[in-house]
């Protein structure tokens, strides 16, 4: 019989094991798509090794600019619609939170019951009428469809967790301020919002990746190639070149990645206490 | 009680409308700053949810094609989609079979993964960060486009078959592998189930399993009799919310086919159909009809999921 030790040793040393396998057939098609996209074409599918032989960022050049259009155009039609609905979402979710979480007014429960509810409702039942609406205001191939609503509050997700945030700061401080003549705004904007800055991180970093990385919006309004978002270019580089220039696309893919991995690097810890928030409060 | 004087009236009125102003300016001082606070969300909530969600109920009685304005068709959409639409069923069919293979098996390697993590081991973060990656860059297009060309016919999958003298088949374009595709992209962005997992683990008291392994229970008993017990609710929330992500997932499946949802309907999602009939064929009566059902299954799903959790689901709180 196998001493205690000895055991406990081969054990730790099988969860090693099975956790470096599952590391690798994770990262494994990610580190696939970079050394592609750093080899010659004919090279992909024949040289099976994860270092090319020669680095070589044509593909990088000349996917850049294989759509006619370039990709600086693209990333920047990416980055303007980010970042106006980080901004939209974190202003009008946080409105709405301090609303709820601190104000008193008239029909309070009803209004937070239908938002919770909101939470619920699949997104595809205000999918045609918000087209047609959109389609009447003539805002269709503008980016306005994408940006506007945002700074209505109609994520719902936010609210939520900015309520249950602002409900955890202490009570004596907006009864200090009011004692000290501040208003419900001044409370908002000069007490509130400093105060919930890891909230309001997450929120914004949250909001950066869903409309980074959103295609059904994009693809329903945004018919003019020069109004493209990152996703529909690589949709459109797909069909554009079929079974083709393979090693572009990864190229353009891989690039496309860049945004998300970098705020993953730098929030890492925002990012995962923000899945686990909704989680762990019954 | 008729006759009183015309004085009396009057006195009567601006004493009311006095009180009234001063009530409207009362519940105002009282009500406004909610109110003003709450504008952005009451006009988002009436003109981009409520307004929507009724609009698309009554579009869903009618046929609209965006050019012409809507005719009223009664029960003609629901008809067709219960009994005619041959694609209809297809759809629901990919999409429960998607739903029941993808959730349970992300969750079960969620759940293996983070009791791994859970034991203290070395580089943890590493590994968690490893994990995690791919659940973040999953949703994009450019995940979708790899996942293309790996179960492609060259792709990476057929060529590692190949080093061991498999020859593997054009799994994207195959109607009986291209569902497994992605239901495998599915699967392999297990990460944000495994971190919801991984604190809820961190919440089980160490006591309970020194308890436990004095009684001589052995490693399996403890997960049966405290692990998994104790954290249903976790397995509950995650189940719920990644089935409902499931019944919604649209792009991977737009971009593997190419917005087909073939090879022969083997793709296409309840979304898929969805988009296309909205802004393929401009049939925005049916596509209301199709969001509807959707909101039907998803909300049937949710209450069975709800009323089946008290059988199953423990709260620790309860217990006492």
């Amino acid at each position: 019989m196998p001493q205690p030790a000895s055991r406990a040793a081969a054990a730790a040393l099988l969860r090693y094991a099975l956790m470096f396998c599952a590391a690798v057939v994770m990262i494994y098609p990610l580190l696939w798509m970079i050394s592609s996209a750093l080899k010659p074409e004919q090279d992909i599918f024949t040289d099976v090794s994860l270092i090319p032989k020669e680095w070589n960022f044509d593909n990088f050049i000349n996917g850049w600019t294989a759509l006619g259009v370039s990709f600086t155009t693209f990333f920047e039609n990416s980055i303007i619609i980010a970042v106006f609905c980080v901004i939209g979402n974190v202003l009008a979710c946080s409105l709405t939170a301090y609303a709820f979480a601190r104000l008193e007014f008239r029909l309070k429960r009803l209004w937070f019951a239908l938002m919770l509810g909101t939470l619920m409702l699949p997104y595809h039942v205000t999918l045609v009428p918000q087209y047609i609406l959109f389609l009447h205001l003539g805002w269709v191939n503008t980016f306005l469809p994408l940006i506007v609503p945002k700074f209505l509050a109609v994520d719902a997700f936010f609210i939520f967790l900015m309520v249950q945030f602002f409900r955890g700061l202490p009570r004596e401080i907006d009864e200090a301020a009011i004692m000290d003549g501040c208003g419900p705004w001044r409370i908002y904007w000069r007490i509130m919002m400093p105060l919930s800055m890891p909230v309001l991180a997450t929120a914004a970093i949250f909001s950066f990746i869903f409309t980074y990385d959103d295609f059904l919006g994009p693809l329903i309004y945004l018919n003019d190639i020069r109004d493209y978002t990152v996703p529909l270019a690589l949709r459109n580089f797909v069909d554009a070149t079929g079974e083709s220039r393979f090693g572009q696309l990864f190229a353009m893919s891989t690039l496309s990645l860049i945004p998300v991995f970098i705020m993953f690097l730098s929030f890492q810890r925002l990012i995962i206490r923000g899945i686990t928030l909704g989680a762990l409060k019954h | 009680m008729v006759a009183s004087t015309v004085a009396e009236r009057g006195g009567a009125e601006r004493v009311a409308s006095r009180s009234l102003t001063t009530r409207v300016a009362r519940a105002f001082r009282r009500n406004g700053p909610g109110y003003l606070f709450l504008t952005p969300w009451l006009i988002g909530f009436f003109g981009l949810t409520l307004g929507p969600t009724i609009a698309s109920l009554v579009l869903s009685f009618t046929n609209y094609s965006l050019l012409e304005p809507p005719t009223w068709a009664g029960l003609e959409n629901y008809h067709y989609a219960f009994f005619e639409d041959g694609d209809l069923r297809d759809a629901v069919g990919v999409t429960f079979s998607y739903v029941l293979w993808s959730v349970p098996l992300k969750l079960a390697i969620a759940l293996g993964l983070a009791m791994l993590l859970d034991r203290g081991i070395r580089a943890a973060a590493f590994f968690r960060a490893v994990f995690y990656l791919p659940s973040l860059l999953g949703a994009s297009v450019a995940i979708a486009v790899l996942w293309r060309q790996i179960f492609g016919d060259q792709g990476l999958v057929n060529h590692v078959l190949a080093l061991f003298g498999f020859t593997g088949p054009s799994w994207i374009t195959h109607p009986s592998y291209s569902l497994w595709t992605l239901v495998a992209l599915a699967v392999w962005q297990f990460g944000s189930p495994m971190i919801i997992f991984l604190a809820g683990l961190r919440q089980i008291p160490t006591d309970l399993y020194e308890a436990a392994a004095m009684d001589g229970a052995g490693q399996f008993r403890q997960f049966y009799k405290i692990t998994l017990p104790l954290l249903t609710p976790v397995v509950f929330f995650n189940l719920v919310l990644q089935a409902i992500d499931a019944f919604k997932a649209f792009t991977p499946a737009f971009i593997i086919s190419s917005g087909t949802g073939g090879p022969i309907n083997s793709t296409l999602f309840y979304t898929l159909y969805l988009y296309q009939q909205a802004f393929g064929y401009f049939r925005m009566g049916y596509a209301s009809a199709l969001a509807w059902l959707l909101l039907v299954i998803i909300a049937v799903f949710t209450a069975v999921a709800f009323l089946t959790s008290r059988s199953w689901v423990y709260y620790q709180d309860e217990a006492h």
